[in-house]
């Protein structure tokens, strides 16, 4: 496969996270109405937030520095950046396959969230260092279980980089069915959900300054900023769904050949893997409460100890 | 044929979830959830022996299977619903001896050791069903650490019929053929157990106003 397929290929799966990531978050927006009995927004609804946000004026503080404008460029091109080394829709490594690895998109998705953190305190609102403060906790508590969910899934499939892993973790059915992947799988969600900012962590809707956690962080952005963090936050869901159905729980329906059929394949079962993902985590969302926010070290303990005994079980399975 | 491939894969992921199911006990506060966590866990190890019963057919892990779901999924919950007081189960904050994260990270360790000694046990001794073995040794060291932590009535119960349902789970891997006083006698011990504990709860919770064993240490002659 010539160098100029596979990057035509990855340019493609960028243009599929890229424009489909608000559709999605759409979708969801309007089932957590749905099933609250309510009719909901439309699911094009944010891609007219964006076109409105984009036409606004974009004011800043005037204590803010470089950071503040820089951020929502970083928030917006970190999933960018991570969608290049995951398979989003072909079976076969693309061109930056082997670029990093799934800790390196961690990291990547990481800076992301450096910047946001630092802009939050940049522009002096209180409830911005307050929301940074607190999404760094959350982050600190994050972080060790995608550590060793990675563990724990390079221990089966001897490899970290997303392509080989989707090939080797699920594929033989002693793999897919052992304890070890549920135990990654529950994880890996619980692990989504507070990276997310959703419920039971944070509630994304609330309008509470002081119960916010991530949305604090953008209380002071507009226009073209704030239009680059939604867009960047709903990519990232975007990335960290993909992760989950391609490489982690299903890795079937995707492309095995550059051909136009197939990818068109690819493209609607991924469409529908992502789809059924949000319905799920829809559902987790509308029946829990918020946690408390000394509650949600125990939330992320639970979601460690499930990735370590995961490992445990990775190691040892006879 | 196909099918029975698949025995041992389906077997494996109800064993994987048997061990969330082990965790989640340590983590649950509310003792409504407990219960229902352990009637899940109950229904995964009758699903674990209706599954290992169908490929060499066993009419005893048929039978075990249908015991547990009698006994411990319907009889237990109904008897711990209808004797215990219903304000019991709407507490939000249970007493514990040591808190859940502590608790957690205890159960981790116990699960490390459950594994370790079931991977021991399933190489010196090969079985058809080696997660059982494994994921019961790990569950029944947690279940014990429920029974230690907790210091409500229910809860320290449910985390003794925990251990019972994890040794199962090993059982029904270990010995297929279990002979059928032994599936009788845990049907009619466990829900008596359930029976008088849940009586001496409600008396208890009459006379007292509260189900915290941790503060039952101290003899009093006349109730407050």
């Amino acid at each position: 496969m010539s160098i100029a397929t596979t990057f035509g290929l990855n340019l493609l799966q960028l243009a599929f996270v890229v424009g489909l990531a608000p559709l999605f978050s759409g979708i969801a927006g309007r089932w957590r109405e749905n099933i609250q009995g309510k009719r909901g927004p439309s699911i094009w609804q944010p891609y007219r937030d964006l076109r409105k946000l984009f036409a606004k004026e974009d004011r800043r503080s005037e204590s803010a520095t470089w950071i503040a404008r820089f951020a929502p460029y970083a928030v917006c091109l970190s999933p960018m950046l991570v969608t290049l080394l995951i398979p989003v829709l072909t079976d076969f490594p693309l061109f930056g396959a082997f670029a990093g690895d799934m800790l390196a998109a961690g990291f990547i998705l990481g800076i992301g969230g450096f910047f946001l953190t630092l802009a939050a305190v940049d522009t002096g609102v209180p409830y911005g260092a307050m929301g940074a403060s607190r999404t760094r906790m959350v982050g600190f508590l994050a972080e060790p279980v995608l550590i060793v969910i990675l563990f724990a899934v390079s221990f089966v499939a001897n490899s970290t980089i997303p392509y080989i892993v989707q090939q080797q973790w699920v594929h033989p059915p002693a793999h897919f069915f052992s304890p070890a992947h549920v135990l990654v799988l529950v994880a890996f969600f619980m692990l989504i959900i507070a990276e997310t900012g959703r419920l039971p962590v944070d509630n994304p809707l609330g309008h509470f300054e002081l119960a916010m956690i991530e949305e604090s962080r953008v209380l002071d952005f507009s226009g073209r900023s704030f239009a680059l963090l939604k867009w960047g936050s709903a990519m990232k869901m975007v990335v960290l769904a993909v992760v989950f159905v391609n490489v982690l729980f299903a890795p079937w329906g995707l492309a095995t050949t550059p051909v136009l059929q197939a990818l068109a394949q690819a493209i609607i079962a991924v469409f529908i893997k992502i789809v059924v993902l949000l319905a799920v985590l829809v559902v987790v969302e509308t029946s829990f409460s918020k946690l408390r926010l000394f509650r949600i070290a125990e939330y992320l303990g639970g979601a460690f100890v499930v990735a370590v005994t995961a490992m445990i079980a990775a190691v040892l399975s006879p | 044929m196909n099918a029975q491939a698949f025995i041992p894969e389906i077997n494996a992921l109800i064993c994987g979830f048997f061990v969330l199911s082990a965790f989640a006990m340590v983590v649950v506060r509310q003792i409504g959830a407990c219960l229902g966590v352990f009637i899940a866990q109950s229904l995964l190890l009758a699903l674990s022996a209706f599954v290992l019963g169908a490929s060499p057919f066993s009419w005893h892990l048929y039978a075990v299977g249908i015991v547990t779901l009698l006994s411990k999924v319907i009889v237990i919950p109904w008897l711990l619903r209808r004797f215990v007081p219903g304000e019991i189960y709407t507490l939000r904050e249970i007493s514990q001896s040591i808190d859940v994260p502590t608790a957690l990270l205890i159960a981790l360790a116990l699960a490390l050791v459950g594994f370790v000694l079931g991977t021991r046990l399933v190489t010196a001794a090969p079985l058809l069903a080696t997660q059982n073995v494994i994921v019961g040794l790990a569950s029944l060291l947690i279940g014990a650490l429920v029974l230690a932590v907790r210091r409500e009535a229910v809860p320290q119960m449910l985390g003794i019929l925990a251990m019972e349902n994890a040794a199962f789970l090993a059982g029904i891997a270990i010995a297929p053929d279990f002979p059928l006083i032994a599936e009788l006698a845990i049907a009619f011990d466990v829900p008596l157990l359930a029976f008088i504990v849940a009586i001496l709860t409600r008396a208890v919770y009459r006379r007292v106003g509260s189900t915290a064993v941790g503060e039952l240490a101290a003899l009093r002659e006349h109730p407050q």
